[in-house]
C-alpha cells in the first residue's frame, strides 16, 4: 500500500487534475493491476472536466460487476443498482430530475445480457444520456465466466473448452436500436477515448461509447494472452480508426473493430418529444 | 372536476387520483391485467400535473425507473399483478437498501404464475410480505373500498416519504374494478407527508447516518452532497462494509426504523369486537363480505366480531390482541391456500380456535360461508 505514488505524483494532462474527480478517501481502489477500467474511469472524468460539468449536477448510474465498481470513486452523485439495470434506474432518475447530466457506466454482461433489453430500449428512447459500456469480454467480479462478447473460442470458467457462441457487437446493435450517437475507442488511446467521450456527453440525446478494455489478471492469464501492455498491444493490431474505415485490410487484421465515432444521428430527444406533446394535450385540455 | 363533489370511481381509478392527489411527479409501469387502469390514468393525469409518465420496457425496469426518480428526489410509483409484481420484487430490495421512497401498487389476481388475469384473490400477502431476497424493513397497506383506494394510496406515499422506504398497496382485483361513490377530499399537507430533506453542512455528510427516529436525511441530488447509494450493504457514509461490527449496527437501524413509527404505520378497523366471542379477522374484499357476515352473525345472536387491518404489514399485533382478548375462535378468511391465518396463528394464544376459510378458484368469499364458519367455529 505504501509502494503506491503519493497522489501528487499522479500524471496531469493540461489542467486537469483527476484529484479534482476523485473520492480519494476511497483509495487504494479495488481493480487489479492492468485493468483497463481505471483508464476509462480516467478518460470519463478528464472530459467532464474539459466540459466543465459541475460535479453536483452530475450523476453517475453504474450496476454489477467490475464496471459497476467504478462508480464509487467519483466524486458527485453516484448511484450503484443492480445487476443490468442501470440503464433502466437513470431513465427514471434523468426524467424525474432532467436538470442534472446523467452518465451510466456499464459493462458487457450488465448491459449486453441481463440489461440486453433495457440497452435495446433506452437506444429506442433517445432520452439525454451517456452510457460508457465498459468492455473487457468477461465476467471479471464472479470469477472469470463467459460473457456475450468473449471471443470466440477463448477459455473462461465456464467455457473450459472454449467459447462455442458468436460475439455480440454492442456498437451495431446499438445503431440498430436507434442510438442517435455510437462510438468505440480503446483505452490505449485515452486522450481520444476523452474526446469521443467529450462528443458523447455534448450529444443531446441517448448516446454509446463502448470501451475495448482489457481484464489481464483473469481473462488474460486464462488464455495466454501475456501482460497488460500485450494484451492492450493487440487490440491496437486489431484496431481500426476512423481514417483508415475504407481500408482492405482483413487479412491482416482478422477481427477488425472500428474506433472513433460510428453513428450520429439527428433525431429528437424524448424528454423534449415529451413535453411538447403534453404541453399540447394540457392546452387542448385533453388527450385521446 | 371539484374535488368534494362525490363521484362514481373504480378502485383503480380512484388510486390514481390519490397518488396525484399525494404529489406523485414520476409513474413507470409496465402492462398488466387488473391494474392497467392505474397506468392509464397516471397517463393522462401525471403530464397535467407537471409530471412524467413513461411505459417501460419491463416490470423489473419499470421499478428500476421509480427508484432511480426517487432517488432524483421525486415522489414516484408504480402498478403491477402478480406476475409483474415476481418482476419487481428485485428493485423492491433496492429501494429498500438505498431507502428510496416509492409506492408499489399490486392488484391481486389469480396465481400462480400467469393464473387467472381477470380473477382477484389475495395470494400475494405472503410475497409482500417476503417477496425479495434478504431481511428489509416492510409496510403493505390493503384497502377495502374504493374511498380507501384513494386514502390509503395518499397514505402509502406519506409513509414512504416519511420512513425513506417502498410501501406496498395491496388490493385485490374486485376493489381495483369495483365502482363506488367516493369524494376526493384533497389531503392537508401533514396527509401527504414530507421527505427529511438533508439540510446541513456538506463536509462530512454521512447519507445514511443513525438518527434518533431511524430515518437518514435525503441528500437530493444538485445540493451539493455529492452522495453515493449503492445496493451492497453499506456504513453510515454511502461506502459499501462487510465488517461485521458494522453491519449488525447499520442493519439494525435499516430494520429497525419500521418498529420505530408502528404510531404512523398501524392502521386498523375493529367492529364489535368488545364482546366479541368470535372475531374474523380479513383484508380487502374479503373483509367486506366478513363484515356482512358479523352482522348477520350479530342478528342471530352470535358475538362476532370484525378485525380488518388496514396496514398489514407490519401486522398490527397490539390491536389484534386488544380486539380478540374475548375470542374463543378466530376466522380467517382469504382469497388464497392459507397465508394471513399463519400470522394470525402465530397471534393467537393456545386456547384460541383458527379456522380458515379458504378460495382460489377465482370467486370472492361469500357472507354465507363465513358466517357458517363462524357458527361452526363456537360449536
Amino acid at each position: 500500500m505504501n509502494e503506491r505514488p503519493a497522489p501528487e505524483k499522479l500524471p496531469r494532462d493540461g489542467s486537469f487534475d483527476i484529484r479534482d474527480w476523485l473520492r480519494l478517501e476511497l483509495m487504494p481502489h479495488f481493480m487489479c493491476p492492468g485493468c483497463g477500467h481505471g483508464i476509462a474511469l480516467r478518460a470519463l472524468l478528464w472530459a467532464l472536466d474539459e466540459l466543465r460539468v459541475n460535479k453536483d449536477d452530475l450523476a453517475v448510474v453504474s450496476g454489477i460487476g467490475c464496471s459497476g465498481r467504478t462508480a464509487a470513486y467519483i466524486d458527485a452523485n453516484t448511484f450503484h443498482v443492480t445487476h443490468g439495470r442501470p440503464l433502466a434506474f437513470a431513465t427514471g432518475l434523468k426524467l424525474a430530475r432532467p436538470d442534472l447530466t446523467v452518465v451510466v457506466i456499464s459493462g458487457d454482461g450488465d448491459s449486453l445480457a441481463i440489461g440486453g433489453n433495457h440497452f435495446l430500449h433506452a437506444c429506442r428512447r433517445n432520452l439525454d444520456m451517456t452510457l460508457i459500456l465498459l468492455n473487457n469480454e468477461i465476467y471479471g467480479m464472479t470469477g472469470g465466466q463467459v460473457s456475450p462478447t468473449t471471443t470466440a473460442e477463448r477459455f473462461t470458467t465456464t467455457t473450459p473448452f472454449g467459447n462455442n457462441e458468436p460475439v455480440f457487437d454492442a456498437c451495431e446493435v446499438a445503431q440498430a436500436a436507434g442510438a442517435t450517437f455510437v462510438g468505440r475507442e480503446a483505452t490505449l488511446q485515452t486522450p481520444n477515448l476523452k474526446d469521443l467521450l467529450k462528443d458523447a456527453i455534448a450529444h443531446h440525446g441517448f448516446s454509446v461509447v463502448e470501451v475495448i478494455s482489457d481484464c489481464t489478471e483473469i481473462y488474460g492469464r486464462k488464455n495466454d494472452l501475456g501482460n497488460s501492455p500485450e494484451m492492450i498491444l493487440a487490440q491496437k493490431r486489431e484496431m481500426r480508426p476512423e481514417a483508415y474505415r475504407n481500408t482492405v485490410d482483413t487479412p491482416f487484421r482478422p477481427n477488425p473493430f472500428n474506433t472513433g465515432v460510428l453513428a450520429r444521428r439527428d433525431r429528437p430527444e424524448y424528454l423534449d418529444v415529451y413535453r411538447a406533446r403534453t404541453e399540447a394535450l394540457r392546452r387542448q385540455g385533453g388527450g385521446k | 372536476m371539484n374535488a368534494q363533489a362525490p363521484v362514481n370511481l373504480q378502485g383503480n381509478h380512484a388510486c390514481a387520483l390519490g397518488a396525484i392527489a399525494a404529489g406523485c411527479a414520476f409513474y413507470a409501469g409496465y402492462p398488466i391485467t387488473p391494474s392497467s387502469e392505474i397506468a392509464e390514468r397516471m397517463a393522462r393525469e401525471l403530464p397535467k400535473a407537471g409530471g412524467v409518465f413513461i411505459q417501460m420496457e419491463d416490470e423489473i425496469a419499470s421499478m428500476a425507473a421509480v427508484v432511480g426518480a426517487s432517488m432524483g428526489g421525486a415522489r414516484a410509483m408504480t402498478a403491477t399483478s402478480g406476475p409483474g409484481f415476481s418482476l419487481k420484487q428485485e428493485n423492491i430490495g433496492l429501494a429498500a437498501m438505498m431507502e428510496a421512497p416509492c409506492v408499489i401498487v399490486n392488484v391481486m389476481r389469480g396465481g400462480p404464475s400467469t393464473g387467472m388475469p381477470t380473477r382477484p384473490a389475495q395470494a400475494d400477502i405472503m410475497q409482500a410480505r417476503w417477496g425479495s431476497h434478504g431481511d428489509r424493513p416492510v409496510i403493505a397497506l390493503c384497502p377495502a373500498s374504493v374511498q380507501e383506494a384513494y386514502a390509503e394510496t395518499i397514505r402509502a406515499f406519506a409513509l414512504a416519504e416519511r420512513l425513506r422506504t417502498p410501501v406496498v398497496l395491496l388490493m385485490d382485483e374486485v376493489i381495483g374494478h369495483m365502482v363506488e361513490t367516493v369524494t376526493l377530499t384533497p389531503p392537508t399537507e401533514e396527509e401527504k407527508g414530507a421527505r427529511k430533506w438533508a439540510d446541513e453542512p456538506k463536509e462530512g455528510f454521512l447519507p445514511y447516518r443513525i438518527t434518533e427516529d431511524g430515518v437518514p436525511p435525503f441528500p437530493r441530488p444538485g445540493d451539493g452532497y455529492r452522495a453515493h447509494a449503492t445496493g451492497l450493504t453499506h456504513d453510515e457514509n454511502g461506502f459499501p462494509t462487510q465488517d461485521p461490527a458494522r453491519v449488525a449496527v447499520v442493519m439494525r437501524r435499516l430494520l429497525g426504523k419500521i418498529d420505530k413509527h408502528r404510531d404512523i404505520i398501524d392502521k386498523w378497523e375493529c367492529v364489535d369486537c368488545e364482546d366479541a366471542e368470535v372475531v374474523v379477522t380479513a383484508v380487502g374484499i374479503s373483509a367486506r363480505a366478513a363484515r356482512a357476515a358479523v352482522r348477520a352473525a350479530r342478528e342471530k345472536g352470535v358475538k362476532a366480531g370484525l378485525f380488518r387491518p388496514v396496514t398489514l404489514w407490519p401486522f398490527p399485533e397490539e390491536a389484534f390482541r386488544a380486539a380478540t382478548a374475548q375470542a374463543r375462535a378466530i376466522v380467517v378468511p382469504e382469497m388464497n391456500a392459507g397465508q394471513m391465518v399463519l400470522e394470525v396463528q402465530r397471534l393467537a394464544r393456545d386456547e384460541q380456535a383458527v379456522v380458515p376459510v379458504n378460495r382460489f378458484d377465482g370467486e370472492p368469499i361469500a357472507p354465507r360461508e363465513i358466517l357458517a364458519s363462524i357458527e361452526e367455529a363456537l360449536t
